[in-house]
């Protein structure tokens, strides 16, 4: 049983087995991840029966740094707790499977969310591999909104402002059958934290 | 229930502190701090703390598991830090510890960091039992409040605070402006070993006659640190080299004059005679020298935790928890989040009405 978590987006958690989705908890709220992270585990958890969780999966974005980092440390937090593994997989791997498969889109096509600051962040997938899994054909990329159209040539945006968490524990059980890692430890900032080294002290006259 | 074993999780500043408490047992403090990611900042850059928060956390309790002897399986409950602090550093330790609570099924407690810092008080065995009331003066980078305490789990009330920056912060901006090292606070110290403390009078904050209505408990620190800049920038302008162990060594006096003053005048209109020192500032010796002479000569009794305990860290945040289990408190809902403006009042967040049989 795969416990996956995300909250690049809203907040998403969902448990899935062998034989598919056991149970599934989110809100689209993209703020608000530390107010209801834990009763949302905490439903899909009372809602998975008696199956014992065995891998938890953390979506590791892109996404808002503050909130995307509360589902990576409530997934750690659990699988400490459980004494199981967790396995990082990039958020847009979600979307990404369910545009493919759910929704026929072939060819190459680009997932598309909301990084604020007039900022988008942009994933380019060409249908699956071998093992399943959407194959990435150009990494993940902040790209101005205004630039989109231009930056993609023609290319089928899908731009998402939710995500499955399911689907992205489908992703990892297949990047699990195949021994696959598909992200660091590190979450995908794509930014560095924003600051300035101070100069010399201002000058507040005499 | 009796000696109730707690983990705490502090994440309110730039320390990942990860507390074991049994009852008022202290059985393990770890605590790793990313100061030096700060140091090219001059100060706390919340965003750097909170991705420094996530990278910590886990292995941060498993040192604090080994330390204590204990199993995540042998918690009676898990303890946070709801607030006040930086929301983004916050909402790390919250993540994490919903995480822990519904993986363990274990209770959760959200607490008061500020409070946090008054139970570090009852973990020190070999002293007395913490007495009430008492008055409280803490002091780090992040808060300067003064609060006069009636009991530990019920009635805390927040006399004053700064208006603007904390006594810690004030100490980087100074050490700055004197081409110092961060952090400050003992950067100062060490400049002033040969200062003479009364070589610049630089002002009080808010200690005036007309400040005494709306004020007489508040803080304020940002006067001191611009007169601090004049003062360095007028040497600059008449060209003589500026005397920085005198700077530093007034500079902190100010400072220390202003905590002690308000802290004593507090005990004495309260007629409580007892003051409990807390926060990373504690650590600074001139601050302890005058606090515990004048409290002297005033008659009140100061309490000062041992230093590892005055700083951010976990475990006074599972001290905290575990006398609100002990007096029969109910644990926190799921619902809570990060409060960065926390009221001292709510020393425990979103408690349940009914415990769920
Ligand atoms: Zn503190």
């Amino acid at each position: 049983m795969i416990l996956a978590v995300d909250t690049s987006l809203g907040t998403a958690v969902a448990t899935v087995g062998d034989d598919g989705v056991r149970a599934e908890a989110s809100t689209a709220d993209p703020l608000g991840h530390a107010e209801v992270i834990g009763d949302l585990l905490q439903r899909v958890i009372d809602g998975t029966d008696d199956a014992p969780v065995t891998q938890v999966v953390a979506g590791m974005g892109p996404g808002p740094f503050t909130g995307l980092r509360i589902g990576i440390a409530a997934a750690r937090a659990f699988a400490l707790g459980r004494g199981i593994p967790v396995l990082p997989v990039p958020s847009h791997f979600a979307p990404a499977l369910r545009a493919i498969e759910a929704d026929a889109v072939t060819g190459r096509f680009a997932i598309v969310t909301d990084a604020r600051r007039r900022e988008v962040a942009v994933t380019v997938f060409d249908g699956t591999d071998a093992d399943g899994i959407p194959h990435v054909a150009a990494d993940t990329v902040l790209v101005p909104r205004a630039d989109l159209g231009s930056a993609l040539e023609g290319l089928r945006a899908i731009e998402v402002s939710t995500l499955s968490a399911a689907d992205l524990a489908t992703v990892a059980a297949r990047a699990l059958r195949a021994g696959r890692q598909l992200a660091d430890d590190e979450p995908l900032y794509m930014r560095h934290p924003d600051v300035t080294v101070p100069g010399a002290p201002k000058k507040v006259g005499l | 229930m009796t000696e109730p074993l707690v983990l705490g999780i502090e994440t309110s500043c730039d320390e990942t502190g990860i507390g074991i408490v049994r009852g008022r047992t202290l059985l393990s403090n770890t605590i790793a701090s990313s100061m030096d990611e700060h140091s090219r900042y001059g100060g706390v850059v919340p965003e750097v703390a909170a991705r420094a928060h996530l990278e910590a956390l886990q292995p941060s309790i498993d040192a604090a598991l080994d330390e204590a002897g204990v199993s995540l399986r042998d918690l009676d409950a898990v303890a946070v830090t709801s607030g006040p602090g930086l929301a983004g550093a916050l909402m790390v330790g919250v993540g994490a510890a919903k995480g822990l609570a519904v993986s363990l099924d274990k209770p959760l407690y959200a607490v008061n960091h500020l409070v946090g810092h008054i139970a570090a008080d009852i973990l020190t065995p070999e002293s007395e039992p913490l007495e009430y009331p008492t008055v409280a003066l803490l002091v780090s980078g992040g808060h300067t409040s003064l609060l006069h305490v009636r009991d530990l789990t019920t009635d805390v009330e927040m006399l004053g605070e700064t208006m603007d920056d904390a006594a810690g912060e004030a100490f980087d901006k100074v050490a700055r402006l004197l081409s110092l090292p961060y952090p400050g606070g003992p950067e100062i110290d060490r400049a002033a070993v040969d200062g003479d403390p009364d070589a610049i009078r630089f002002p009080r904050g808010l200690s005036r006659a007309s400040d005494m209505a709306k004020h007489r408990y508040d803080f304020s620190f940002s006067g001191l640190k611009t007169a601090v800049a004049r003062w360095v920038e007028r040497c600059e302008a008449d060209g003589v080299p500026v005397p920085v162990a005198d700077v530093a060594a007034s500079f902190r006096e100010a400072v220390v004059d202003v905590l002690v003053t308000k802290a004593l005048a507090a005990c004495a209109d309260l007629g409580v005679p007892r003051l409990l020192l807390g926060g990373g500032v504690i650590a600074n010796r001139r601050l302890r020298e005058v606090a515990l002479s004048r409290a002297e000569a005033a008659g009140v009794t100061v309490r000062i935790p041992p230093l590892s305990l005055c700083t951010d860290n976990g475990a006074m945040i599972a001290a905290l928890a575990a006398e609100l289990i002990s007096s029969g408190r109910h644990p926190s809902t799921l619902a809570f989040g990060a409060d960065s403006t926390l009221p001292v009042t709510e020393i425990q967040v979103a408690e349940r009405l009914t415990v769920p049989s």
